[in-house]
This record gives C-alpha cells, sequence and structure tokens, in this order.
C-alpha cells in the first residue's frame, strides 16, 4: 500500500493551496537523512571544476561587456544547453518525477505547461530581443521610449522576479541538502551564497555560462542514463512499463488518466497563461539572448534550449514510472521503516534520487544527488547576475548616471551588486526556512508575463506605444499580480493562515486578469497619449522596427 | 544610428522589406495560436473529458489515450520551435541581408 500521507503530502498541500503548478518548483520541508560522502565528494569535483572554469573566464572578464554577455561570443549550441541548463530547475527534475511517481498521468501536465513558453520567446521574441538589446531586457523595451521611467519599471520587474524566484531556490538548496548529503539547512543556504557569488563576481557571464552547460550536460546524461536503464528493463515497451506500474500502483489504473489536479478551467488557463507568456518575461533568460553574436545564432540558441528541455521532460515521465516499479517492490530499502505505509525515506520528491540508486548503485546515487544540488547553483548564478545588471546597468548607468558612468564604474557597481544580492539571498534563505513558499516562483512567473512581458511585447510590436503607456501598464501588471496573488488561496490561506475557502481571489494564477489588464492599460494610456514626446516615439518606430528586423545598426561581438 | 540615416531612409521604402515584415509577422502570430491552440485544447480537453483521455489506446492496453497525446504535445512544441527556426534562418535571413545589401548601394 502507498501511503497517501507521506507521498502525496506534499501533493495534497499543494492542491488545497490550489498551486497546481508549484509542485514543479517546491520542495516542501524535508527530513535530514544520514551523511551521504559520494554525494559530497563528487559535488565538490563538480565546485572544483566549475571554480577552476572561473579562475580562467576572470581573465577574460574585463569590460561591463564579457560581465553582462560573455562578450557577445557563445554558440548557438552553447547558448542552448545554456538556456537549458538555467532553466531545467532540481525542482523540476525531482518535483516533477515525484509527482509522476505519485498520480502517473498528472506528472506530464505539469512537463508541459513548463515547456510550452519556448516556441512563444522563438516566434516573438528571440530574433528582436538580439537585435534591439545589449545587456538587459530593459534595452530592448525602453529602446525609443525615455530612459528613466521605462528603465525604473523594467528594473523592478526584474528585481522582483529576481527575488521571489532567488528565495524560492534558496528555500530549495537547504531543504535539498538535509535529504541529499545529510548536512544542515543552514550550511547549503550559505554554500550556495558563496560558491554562486564566487563564480559571478569573478567569472562574470562567461563563468555563469560553463556552469549552466555543464550543469546541463550532467543532468541530460545521468537522467538519459535512468530512463534508458528503466526501459531496458521492459524491453523497451512503454506497454509494458504501463502494465507494470499499474499493477503494482496502489491507485492501480487510475495512474493512466488525468486525476484531480487540473479542475476549473479558468484556474487551468490561468496558470498555463503564467508558464507560456511568463516564461517570455524571466529577466535571466532573456539575458542569456544577448550573448550570443547575431539573430540567426539567438534563434539556434532557443531551438536546441526546446529541444533538450523538452526531452528532459520526456525523461522525468519515464523516470517517474520507472520510480513506481522499481521501489514499491523493495520497500526494505526506499521506504521509512521498510513499510510503505510511512512513505518514501525523504519524502515524495526523493522517487528519482532513490531510482538511481535503484540501477546504478550508491556511486550513481550520489551523482544524482550532486547533479541535482549543483542545478541549483546554475539556476542562481544566472538570477544573481540578471539582478546585478539591473540594478548596474539600468539602475546606476541610465537611470542616475544618465547614461554617462563609464564601463569601468558599471561593472565595479555590477560587482558590489553582486555581493549585496548574494548576501541577501543568504539572509532571505536563511529567513524563509520555514515558511511556506510554494507559491513564490508561480507569483515569480504570473509578474514575468502581467508586467514585464506586455512591456516588451507592445514597445516592440506595436506602434503608438508610448513610455506613459509602458510605465503605467507594466506597474500597473505588477501590481495586479501581486495582489490577486496575496487575495489567492495559495498566500490569503497557506501563508496568512485564513480559513480555507475565505480566499477572495479564487484561482490558482492572477494571470488571465493581471496580463490582460496590463495589456489594455498599455493600450489605453498609449492612445490617450497626445505629447509632444509620445508623437516624436511613436516616429520612432520604424527605425526601430528596421534594426529589429534587418539587424542593421545592432550591437555586435565585442571587439577586444 | 545616425551613420545609418541613409539605409534606414532607403529601407523604410523599400517594398521587399515592407513584404518581409508583414510576413514574419503573419507567420509569427500563426505559429503562435497553433501553439496556444494545441495546449490550451489539450488542457481545456483534461478540464472537460477526463473519461475520453483515459480511454485505452486499443483494447486490452494499459496505456490511455492521453499519454501519447500529452507526449505528443511536448513533440510538437519542440517541432514547431525547429520549423519556425529553419525559415527564419534561411528564408527570412536572406531576404533581411537582401534589404539590407540593397540599402548599402
Amino acid at each position: 500500500m502507498v501511503n497517501r500521507k507521506h507521498i502525496l503530502g506534499g501533493l495534497l498541500a499543494l492542491l488545497a493551496a490550489g498551486a497546481a503548478v508549484a509542485a514543479g518548483a517546491d520542495l516542501g520541508n524535508t527530513q535530514k537523512q544520514a551523511t551521504n560522502w559520494t554525494a559530497i565528494a563528487m559535488f565538490g569535483i563538480f565546485v572544483g571544476i566549475t571554480l577552476f572554469i572561473t579562475k580562467w573566464a576572470a581573465g577574460k572578464t574585463k569590460t561591463a561587456a564579457d560581465f553582462y554577455t560573455a562578450g557577445g561570443g557563445i554558440t548557438g549550441f552553447q547558448n542552448g544547453l545554456a538556456i537549458a541548463g538555467d532553466y531545467m530547475s532540481a525542482a523540476s527534475f525531482l518535483g516533477i518525477s515525484g509527482l509522476v511517481f505519485a498520480n502517473g498521468f498528472d506528472g506530464l501536465i505539469f512537463s508541459i505547461g513548463w515547456l510550452v513558453g519556448w516556441p512563444v520567446i522563438t516566434f516573438l521574441m528571440a530574433e528582436r530581443l538580439r537585435n534591439l538589446g545589449k545587456f538587459t531586457f530593459a534595452d530592448v523595451a525602453a529602446y525609443r521610449f525615455a530612459q528613466t521611467p521605462v528603465r525604473s519599471f523594467a528594473a523592478t520587474g526584474s528585481l522582483v522576479v529576481v527575488a521571489f524566484y532567488m528565495i524560492a531556490q534558496m528555500v530549495g538548496a537547504g531543504q535539498l541538502i538535509k535529504v541529499l548529503f545529510g548536512l544542515e539547512y543552514t550550511y547549503a543556504v550559505v554554500m550556495v551564497g558563496i560558491i554562486m557569488m564566487m563564480y559571478v563576481l569573478f567569472g562574470g557571464m562567461t563563468a555563469t555560462t560553463w556552469v549552466q552547460i555543464i550543469k546541463a550536460i550532467m543532468l541530460l546524461t545521468g537522467a538519459t542514463f535512468m530512463a534508458v536503464s528503466v526501459l531496458f528493463q521492459f524491453g523497451f515497451s512503454p506497454e509494458a512499463l504501463f502494465t507494470k506500474a499499474v499493477e503494482v500502483h496502489t491507485k492501480g489504473d487510475a495512474i493512466m488518466s488525468p486525476g484531480a489536479l487540473i479542475k476549473d478551467p479558468i484556474s487551468a488557463i490561468s496558470v498555463g497563461m503564467a508558464l507560456m507568456f511568463g516564461t517570455a518575461g524571466l529577466p535571466h533568460i532573456l539575458m542569456r539572448f544577448f550573448t550570443v553574436p547575431s539573430a540567426k545564432e539567438a534563434r539556434k540558441s532557443v531551438g536546441w534550449a526546446t529541444t533538450w528541455i523538452g526531452y528532459f521532460y520526456i525523461l522525468t515521465f519515464i523516470i517517474g514510472f520507472g520510480a513506481i516499479v522499481n521501489l514499491i517492490q523493495n520497500p526494505g530499502e526506499y521506504y521509512v521503516g521498510g513499510e510503505i505505509a510511512k512513505g518514501l525515506k525523504g519524502g515524495g520528491n526523493m522517487a528519482a534520487v532513490h531510482l538511481a540508486k535503484a540501477v546504478g548503485g550508491d556511486l550513481f546515487l550520489g551523482f544524482i544527488s550532486a547533479v541535482a544540488f549543483a542545478t541549483i547553483l546554475a539556476v542562481v548564478a544566472g538570477l544573481t547576475l540578471s539582478g546585478a545588471s539591473a540594478v548596474s546597468h539600468d539602475l546606476y548607468a541610465t537611470v542616475f548616471k544618465k547614461g554617462q558612468a563609464s564601463s569601468e564604474d558599471e561593472l565595479r557597481v555590477s560587482k558590489i551588486t553582486t555581493i549585496c544580492l548574494g548576501a541577501l539571498a543568504v539572509v532571505l534563505g536563511i529567513l524563509f526556512e520555514k515558511e511556506n513558499v510554494a507559491y513564490m516562483v508561480m507569483l515569480a512567473f504570473a509578474i514575468a508575463c502581467s508586467a514585464n512581458f506586455p512591456v516588451l511585447f507592445m514597445s516592440v510590436l506595436w506602434k503608438d506605444c508610448t513610455t506613459k503607456g509602458a510605465t503605467i501598464g507594466g506597474f500597473v501588471g505588477l501590481f495586479a499580480a501581486v495582489t490577486l496573488t496575496v487575495l489567492s488561496a495559495n498566500v490569503w490561506e497557506a501563508v496568512l493562515g485564513n480559513p480555507k475557502g475565505s480566499a477572495p481571489f479564487p484561482y490558482s494564477s492572477p494571470a488571465i486578469f493581471s496580463m490582460t489588464l496590463a495589456f489594455f492599460t498599455i493600450w489605453l494610456v498609449s492612445i490617450l497619449d497626445n505629447s509632444e514626446q509620445a508623437k516624436k516615439e511613436r516616429a520612432l518606430f520604424p527605425d526601430q522596427l528596421i534594426r529589429s528586423e534587418t539587424g542593421l545598426g545592432a550591437s555586435t561581438a565585442s571587439s577586444h | 544610428m545616425s551613420q545609418h540615416t541613409d539605409s534606414y531612409l532607403q529601407i523604410r521604402n523599400n517594398p521587399k522589406f515592407i513584404s518581409l515584415v508583414a510576413k514574419r509577422n503573419r507567420y509569427s502570430f500563426i505559429m503562435t495560436a497553433l501553439m496556444m491552440f494545441v495546449y490550451y485544447g489539450y488542457i481545456l480537453l483534461i478540464a472537460f473529458n477526463k473519461e475520453w483521455l483515459a480511454t485505452k489506446v486499443s483494447a486490452g492496453s494499459t496505456m490511455s489515450i492521453g499519454i501519447p497525446m500529452g507526449l505528443g504535445v511536448i513533440l510538437f512544441t519542440i517541432i514547431i520551435t525547429i520549423i519556425y527556426v529553419r525559415r527564419a534562418n534561411t528564408e527570412f535571413d536572406t531576404e533581411a541581408a537582401q534589404v539590407l545589401k540593397e540599402a548599402q548601394k
């Protein structure tokens, strides 16, 4: 018997919170396990190699351009892997495979949601971003507008998204280290903070890119090995795998069909919108498009990234089913006290980790544990870099210094900001240890899709958009996304402790309302804006269009 | 931007540029709409017709229709992205290069 209390514990909490998709992002509270020296040693090797690369990257990081974009010299293929490394989180690896392990089919719905934003970036954003921007997405959003208001908005949008995403990652790191390495929560938070700061501070974008590439290769290799091992057990017949899984799973044939995850269609569509359009508004992802030399390479990057991420989600589905057939039949090894009724050792999210042991022994278990933890480093390094660039490039160099800051000054401010953000991440990670952070990644996506994405989209594609429209609309979207999230069950009940059913906003995600409101506000304010400034901005659209479509005048790989 | 002023004026009135922009925008929006149709179609199918998705692929099999369909959505996402990238990197880029070349005459 699979005990619902433990294996589904996290899931039920999420359902109660109404945050269907947050399972992909939340690792919940975990129990500290026995110290795993193999995993710690393997993680040590990863850190050693990546710090060595950072040392090499430091020699190449001399200007602000090197720091923000690795000098624009990353190839499309490399960048595709780096984007995948930036995006595939520990939570999506452990969370989705754990969800498939508990519920079967429903895990697939999550994987799809986390993937569908990529074509949207490809069709609407990648090449235009590359042609118009230099270091941050604010370069693109503010291209023909008054710099101070639009940059201030874009920097705010970036920093808020980075903050929520970062807290979720830091708390995840602390929870994971207890089960993967058997170490204390605080160790993880401090260690992640220090190592991540070293990558970004010394190696800038070059080091961050290679950390993400190495992590992506390790994660894809490890996951491929597990999925192939599972399929091998069943003569590469998915039907045989599913038949065995249905036979041993307590839910039986129900794991072959959609369960309770999608109940009301409005929440389902709203969560889907947050993921689909939010991906195109994540500052750390958008920033990666400035690291390649041309629009052609930017498109190649996103083509590769989509391929790797999609492939990875197919693997997690197979891994989840592999865990069902391998773990349930060997409770003595993988369940608390050897009883299925007590749940998996370390919690439901450990399905993939236990499967690693089942198919590859202790050494491979160490490898997968190290990879799962290294994953967090790669993600937080990308987040810190985009946060630092929003402060130094958008706020300091453009808003505060009105574009008069030298490259050295800008670089110095980036580095100071990196240290501040690293320290802040550690403090927040410790403060939020006992808090419920399940809603944070979804909130980051909701803000990205309701504030950053509409402003980018309208400024690049709609000729009548103006500074006032973009700034006011962006802030309205940001405010709406945050307010509605606070009023939803995810925060109102799960965090603020109000009684169940009392949340004023009944849906899982605000996106469908807040994103629509942002677009509407940008449109309304822009068409009502007949100032001289607005006329000038509209007159600049044709030239912006020429640059975004042909790349004429686009910034090229830095020459030195 | 100043050193390109003449080029910008020339490109603005180049019919090849105008048709490239129209074509690319149309293509981007059709592809986005297609992706939204497939994804939200699948989500709404789950919301409204779980029974049908739970139907077995064939009599006596364990796999339900929903599983190959879900994996199909993942493959569709990858394929539609690659199709766009290919067309943009060949056809659209060639035309854009043509427009730029004419502007620099």
